[in-house]
């Protein structure tokens, strides 16, 4: 085995651990609200969030470097590169989770990437053009619009219905709250499960076991589709909280409101070609319907520090992805990324263990938000 | 269309969402309106001599015809799921 084979296997693992943090950091964008609504039990929505990321990975072949190919030149790509910038993204997204933000997993990969490439290769490296049309325009973009779409689907579901008995409301929506919830879990899996298929491909490219238009293997494949399915499972429930409970008090008709909106603007933006985060247009949609809903509690603060998170994700991850890649290169060859590895592992040890002070678990995830996104201590009786 | 931002795209794309993902989420609830009409009906069956709801309520108070009409509506928005699907596949 040759040390080129043991960098090749440490980027594919961390790139499946991305894939995992991707799937339990995004478990909110589908299923926030039919959590908080009560319209599945959290684990049920966990679960089917899973399986259906799981089917959605299937769905879609167009996989190639498609990630990297326009941000970044890939031939000044190395092994290296793509570690320290799967760090960067590794990193960011523990980082958020951690502080119950919804950031983009997109970005943080993006970032984390072009991160990384400048500190390889300088700025030149970068296509900036195409990381503004492609990256930063939809993102500023998509919230707008999937937040508008949802403003004016909850406002007619409310007009529509406002007579219909609220029981009879209540359990209608709460099933269309699951299918469309269920779409948006679908068209998740299909999106980002390929950009770490991509990174993965990118990485056999870069290590020349793939010529440069080949397609992401069948073992690339199943195995990031098996990551972030499991990611989903474990499901980000500090994100989860934020998502359902801290921006808007959500009631059926606004989830299936928001995640229609959601699953619409996903879906089409793939379809033209437009690879954006599900993230943002979640989030955007959720606050959509709780500005759509006559007297309905926005917390724009919330809101706020969200937004705030969305615009340091790409600098942020891009500055963590750079210091991986200085480190890495400066210790020197594969000593340097196996340091690197193991301080990723003992961060993302480091997180977990501070997120169990204050755990969000399925058992409380729709405790009343009281600003914060640990939940309020619970009696040891009650919470039996 | 220029070259930071493709504007035949973005147009698409908020019309053909609004019509999907606001426009689909209307006909479910012109659906449930259809099999539940509410207001009349409501004071003959769902609801109490003070107005709260009796929890045995009748789900279908629209008769057949609403019955139709919802089952119409319902199809449409299981169409525009099929479509979504078929996005999906097709865009493979």
């Amino acid at each position: 085995m040759s040390s080129n084979d043991v960098l090749l296997g440490l980027v594919v693992v961390t790139a499946l651990g991305f894939d995992f943090t991707n799937g339990f950091h995004d478990t909110g964008n589908a299923m926030a609200t039919s959590i908080a609504t009560g319209a599945l039990p959290p684990r049920v929505a966990v679960a089917i969030s899973g399986v259906l990321n799981l089917v959605g990975a299937f769905l879609s072949f167009s996989v190639a470097a498609t990630i990297a190919s326009g941000l970044v030149q890939t031939h000044l790509v190395t092994l290296t590169v793509v570690f320290a910038g799967l760090v960067g993204g590794i990193l960011w997204n523990l980082a958020t989770w951690y502080l119950g933000i919804p950031s983009s997993s997109s970005h943080a990969l993006i970032g984390g990437v072009v991160g990384s490439t400048i500190a390889a290769a300088g700025g030149h490296a970068v296509q900036w053009h195409g990381l503004v049309s492609k990256v930063i325009l939809p993102a500023v973009l998509s919230p707008v619009i999937a937040g508008g779409i949802a403003i004016v689907g909850t406002y007619l579901v409310y007009r529509i219905t406002d007579k219909v008995v609220e029981r009879v409301r209540g359990r209608g929506f709460r099933i269309g709250q699951i299918g469309s919830a269920s779409m948006v879990s679908l068209a998740h899996g299909t999106n980002d499960a390929q950009k770490t298929m991509g990174i993965i491909t990118l990485a056999l490219i870069a290590n020349g076991t793939l010529h440069s238009a080949a397609k992401a293997p069948y073992w690339v494949i199943i195995s990031c589709a098996i990551a972030i399915s499991l990611g989903t499972y474990i499901g980000g429930w500090r994100v989860i909280r934020a998502l359902g409970k801290g921006l808007v008090e959500i009631e059926s008709p606004q989830g299936m409101a928001a995640e229609s909106s959601s699953a619409a603007v996903i879906l089409l933006s793939s379809f033209f070609g437009y690879s954006l985060s599900t993230t943002h247009v979640a989030t955007g949609s959720i606050l959509g319907s709780g500005v759509g809903k006559k007297g309905a509690e926005v917390r724009w603060s919330v809101a706020g520090r969200m937004a705030t998170a969305w615009v340091l994700t790409l600098p942020s991850a891009g500055i963590v992805g750079a210091l991986a890649y200085y480190a890495a290169h400066g210790i020197g060859g594969v000593t340097g990324v196996v340091v690197i590895f193991v301080v990723l592992v003992l961060a993302a040890a480091g997180f977990y263990l501070r997120s169990r002070k204050g755990a969000v678990t399925a058992s409380n995830v729709n405790t009343e938000w009281t600003g914060s996104v640990a939940p309020p201590a619970i009696p040891a009786t009650a919470a039996a | 269309m220029n070259s930071w931002i493709n504007l035949t795209a973005l147009w698409k794309i908020i019309v053909i969402g609004l019509l999907a993902g606001a426009g689909l989420p209307a006909v479910f609830a012109i659906g449930l309106r259809a099999l539940n009409p509410g207001a009349q009906a409501q004071t003959a069956a769902g609801v109490d001599a003070d107005g709260n709801e009796i929890s045995s309520a009748p789900t279908v108070t629209g008769g057949v015809a609403g019955i139709a009409a919802a089952t119409l509506c319902f199809a449409i928005v299981l169409a525009g799921i099929g479509w979504g699907i078929y996005s999906i596949v097709h865009n493979s």
